[in-house]
């Protein structure tokens, strides 16, 4: 019903300009064309200027009202980076914007129509071109050194310490790898995935690498102030990392892997109490288009203390156990605490 | 030859016999309306062609918005309209893409490429220059013909049982390429391919055609410095495209390959579904720079013509010439060569090399040099002036305004460090939307009000034309503006529904709020095409050969010009068209002699 008003409100509102425009076309004709022109362009030459004023009024009620949802501090160290160019480059388009359309809209007020004024001939004048082809190169030669220097920094080598996890996108989840003790990921080819077997992630068990790597789906922990490199891939279709907090984004290319590294600042309990959020999760986004589950292809992230996450950690059972669980020697001595995982596997099987 | 024959034939045509005759040659309705040659007839058929898909681009907005807008509201009408796309009165996930990628496709090609710089390159080359008609009348007349069939072929893809394709606009495989991927992978994505190929094909005549009819049959006394800034930003406009869409073709030529003959071009190590498929060894990222090597330069296709007509249309409004002709011309130029260079600026966080990265952050900041000439060239046109507010002219003011709100947004998204944080988020929507979107329906919608009288001999309706300039600037704001706010916040594009996320959910009021002006913009711009179509036929009759009192040749035509534009010969051109206000004359057209005491400039 509600909708059928709408279209009805819509459909009046046109027929009444129609009638108006139909009108005011014979007042016109009554008044003489070249008065009602004038008339018009009076009117429109003061629409401009209040469209400048109204404007940049608006420009400043839209930051009031949206300013704070937009993302607090960064929540890790080339996050900072991140902010700090986009804030130099705010202010200095900030300054560009106010200036030009000031000059746009008041010029065209002041300059409007008028018996009294005759057009100025000003074809061309070489230095003002001159310097307004320096001006913009010098501010633009400002930050692309910044933006590269900032670039290079956050796309260098990861330090030598990073922690390295897989990162797997699909449609429309996500899959994790840790390398476990060793600290390497073992080797996989994607012919071996096979999630019936236990093997989701295609490795290749006689890699010993891969005996002791753990999987995860959906939620990823990392560490507080440790460095993480991200080794990023897909399984079907181009993926996104999207990490709004941590201001990092990477695609996730089937067959071509990828990656970035970043340390995480604050641990998810210190974000619940910046953002006063007590629902606070940082999310893993998809931020490439990959299908019709592309809205809702979310990710978690916990970032916790050392202790925490070698808690966590020791938790999980390395896959290759999950697969082969005739190997799995501590099954036997403990098998309650692992009962569930071996009876699934060896369904499957 | 044929000279004597034309001007005897436009004469006959000129004294009012209904039915035009051209010497021997009789002109049925259907080689003067359908099938026909004259570049005027052409442009107005790429025109109206145009708007219609216009009206289907902008209607999909508007059914994709009310998702967005309302993600958990039902609308029982659209199951009436649509069926099982919109289950509920709820717009499905691969309908919402459908609509998404349907979207960005017609409204980049078939209406801001074609519907632009079909029209206006076709109806104003020969005008300006002074010529009867173009190079090749006939390849031009096959230009709109495989556009209409590149239409056909898409508008059938919106009716297939699967959908339309649903890759979004860029259509990046393995997505594209895998049929196992989701409906709107299968036949909708095929027809998508070829309606493109063919769309390639259109616009690689339709722009051979204007480079050599700008090359070779300009006027006697028209040098390349004497054109408008129209023909030279059409000329540029058409060597961008001759040179970037082939590469398009090839990269959706081998698409079609990967998805119907089992190649690997772009595809390697998958596994979809639980299913492992064969290919290995291709790459998916090679078609994003094959894409983008023809996507970024298609952003100047679309944006050249429009400067083009701005600085035409600003200038004879502000009554005063073009500030810095050289300049401009200079900054269209360099543009034309830095879009080649920065496409990949589109891909800094695929995985590219830093270093190539860094390369393409200089080349696209680059770009803004030019762009901020042209910028104070049009400022300082408009100072001292005496500026008639026609609507072409407001419109070309408003394109002013995107051009710079848009183009400042550009020089965050060009900076790749930046760039990480913000790459497909709604930034970028309402990064393009503003520069490459708007803007350019604002130059193209300043062209269509100031060239209508040439085209159809009458005006269009002021009011209305008032009416919808300011609901479509304002509008263009209240929509864009905020949108970044959302991008700053990292709320990715195309999703259609928020609520499953805790740090994207918190724009519900600002939605609901673009979604109601997007639906009020809509409304204005039907409001346009009514006008359009009333005024061909009811509109105030043009009395005087040159309503605007400018100086290019289309207005020494006659009122209503027949085919071969000119009664007679054609006019000697003796003068640059921007002398305006010059030596205390309002104006002088190019067809006037320079006199023993003019001044100089």
């Amino acid at each position: 019903m509600q909708t059928f008003f709408i279209l009805a409100i819509l459909v009046l509102v046109f027929v009444i300009i129609l009638q108006i425009s139909k009108a005011s076309e014979y007042v016109s004709q009554i008044k003489g064309y070249e008065n009602a022109r004038k008339q018009s362009n009076r009117i429109n030459g003061f629409m401009l200027l209040g469209f400048l004023i109204f404007g940049l009024i608006g420009v400043y009620l839209c930051n009031e009202w949206l300013k704070d949802r937009i993302l607090g501090e960064p929540a890790s160290d080339h996050g900072e980076l991140v902010d700090q160019m986009l804030y130099v480059t705010l202010a200095i388009t900030s300054i560009v914007f106010i200036c030009t359309q000031v000059a746009l809209f008041w010029f065209a007020y002041k300059y409007q129509e008028s018996d009294h004024r005759k057009a100025y001939y000003y074809p061309h004048n070489n230095r003002l071109e001159l310097i307004w082809t320096v001006i913009p190169a010098i501010a633009l030669s400002v930050l692309v050194g910044f933006g590269i220097f900032y670039w290079f920094k956050i796309t260098g080598p990861a330090p030598k310490d990073a922690m390295v996890v897989e990162v797997v996108g699909k449609q429309f989840g996500w899959e994790f790898r840790y390398p476990g003790a060793d600290g390497v990921l073992g080797k996989k080819y994607f012919k071996k995935v096979d999630a019936v077997t236990g093997n989701p992630a295609g490795q290749l068990w006689e890699d010993p690498a891969n005996h002791d790597d753990v999987f995860v789906e959906q939620e990823m922990h990392l560490v507080v102030g440790k460095p993480v490199q991200l080794v990023i891939g897909a399984k079907d279709v181009i993926h996104d990392v999207g990490l709004v907090h941590f201001r990092m984004k990477m695609d996730a290319v089937p067959g071509t892997p990828t990656t970035m590294w970043f340390t995480p600042k604050f641990t998810t309990k210190e974000m619940k109490e910046k953002t006063g959020n007590k629902d606070f999760v940082y999310e893993l986004s998809c931020d490439q288009m990959c299908g019709k589950g592309h809205w809702s292809m979310r990710g978690t992230i916990v970032v916790e203390t050392q202790e925490e996450f070698d808690a966590w950690m020791a938790s999980k059972k390395p896959q290759y156990l999950v697969a082969n669980p005739d190997k799995d020697l501590t099954a036997k001595k403990d098998s309650a605490s692992v009962a569930l995982p071996m009876t699934t596997a060896v369904a499957k099987n | 030859m044929s000279e004597t024959m034309i001007t005897t034939a436009t004469v006959a045509a000129q004294a009012t016999t209904h039915h035009e005759e051209h010497g021997h040659h009789h002109e049925s309705f259907i080689s003067k309306y359908i099938f026909s040659m004259d570049h005027k007839t052409i442009g107005k058929q790429f025109l109206i062609t145009g708007i219609v898909w216009a009206i289907v681009g902008g209607l999909f907005s508007v059914l994709f918005r009310l998702q967005l807008g309302y993600p958990d509201k039902t609308f029982p009408i659209l199951e009436t309209f649509f069926g099982q796309w919109a289950k509920g009165g709820q717009i499905q996930p691969e309908f919402y893409y459908g609509l998404v990628t349907m979207h960005g496709t017609v409204l980049v090609f078939f209406v801001l490429t074609a519907g632009l710089s079909g029209t206006f390159a076709n109806i104003l080359i020969p005008l300006q220059i002074g010529a009867r008609d173009m190079a090749s009348p006939f390849l031009n007349m096959l230009s709109y013909w495989f556009f209409f069939l590149a239409s056909v072929v898409m508008m059938s893809s919106i009716f297939v049982n699967t959908g339309p394709a649903s890759g979004g606009w860029t259509m990046y495989p393995p997505l594209s390429a895998l049929k196992q991927a989701g409906d709107g992978q299968k036949i909708g994505t095929d027809l998508w391919l070829v309606s493109m190929a063919l769309f390639i094909v259109s616009s690689l005549l339709g722009g051979l055609n204007y480079i050599s009819t700008i090359l070779n049959m300009r006027t006697k006394g028209m040098s390349m410095t004497r054109m408008p800034l129209t023909i030279w930003a059409v000329f540029f406009t058409a060597i961008l495209g001759v040179l970037s869409f082939p590469v398009l073709l090839s990269g959706a030529i081998l698409l079609l390959f990967d998805r119907n003959l089992g190649t690997s071009f772009y595809l390697s190590d998958i596994v979809i579904n639980g299913e492992v498929l064969p290919n290995e060894g291709g790459s998916a990222i090679l078609y994003q720079h094959l894409f983008w090597f023809l996507g970024h330069p298609e952003v100047y296709i679309i944006l050249l013509p429009a400067m083009g007509m701005v600085s035409e249309i600003l200038s004879v409004n502000s009554r005063k010439p073009i500030f810095g002709y050289m300049a401009m011309l200079g900054s269209l130029f360099a543009i034309a060569i830095l879009a080649f260079l920065v496409w990949a600026h589109h891909m800094f966080v695929t995985g590219l090399n830093p270093f190539l990265g860094s390369v393409f952050v200089l080349l696209t900041l680059l770009i803004a040099v030019p762009s901020a000439i042209k910028v104070f060239n049009w400022l300082t046109t408009l100072w001292r002036g005496n500026i008639r507010f026609t609507p072409g002219a407001l419109f070309a003011i408003g394109f002013v305004s995107l051009f710079i709100s848009g183009g400042l947004t550009g020089i965050f998204l060009g900076n790749s460090t930046i760039d990480i944080h913000l790459h497909d988020t709604m930034f970028v929507v309402a990064h393009f939307h503003i520069v490459m979107g708007v803007a350019s329906f604002f130059g193209m919608f300043a062209g269509v009000y100031h060239w209508f009288p040439k085209m159809f001999g009458r005006y269009l309706n002021n009011t209305m034309a008032y009416i919808h300039f300011w609901v479509t600037m304002i509008g263009a704001y209240l929509i864009y503006w905020p949108m970044h706010y959302q991008g700053l916040a990292g709320v990715p594009r195309r999703y259609l529904d928020k609520s499953g996320w805790v740090n994207f959910n918190n724009f519900r009021d600002l939605d609901q709020m673009i979604t109601i002006v997007t639906i009020v913009v809509f409304a204005a711009q039907l409001l346009f095409v009514f006008n359009f179509f009333y005024s061909i036929y009811k509109g105030r009759k043009v009395r005087s050969q040159n309503p605007w009192g400018a100086n290019t040749l289309e207005w020494t035509t006659p009122i209503n010009p027949g085919h071969g534009n000119w009664e007679g010969d054609i006019p000697e051109v003796h003068r640059w068209p921007y002398d305006y206000a010059k030596d205390g004359r309002e104006f002088i057209p190019q067809t006037e002699p320079v006199g023993a005491n003019e001044s100089k400039h």
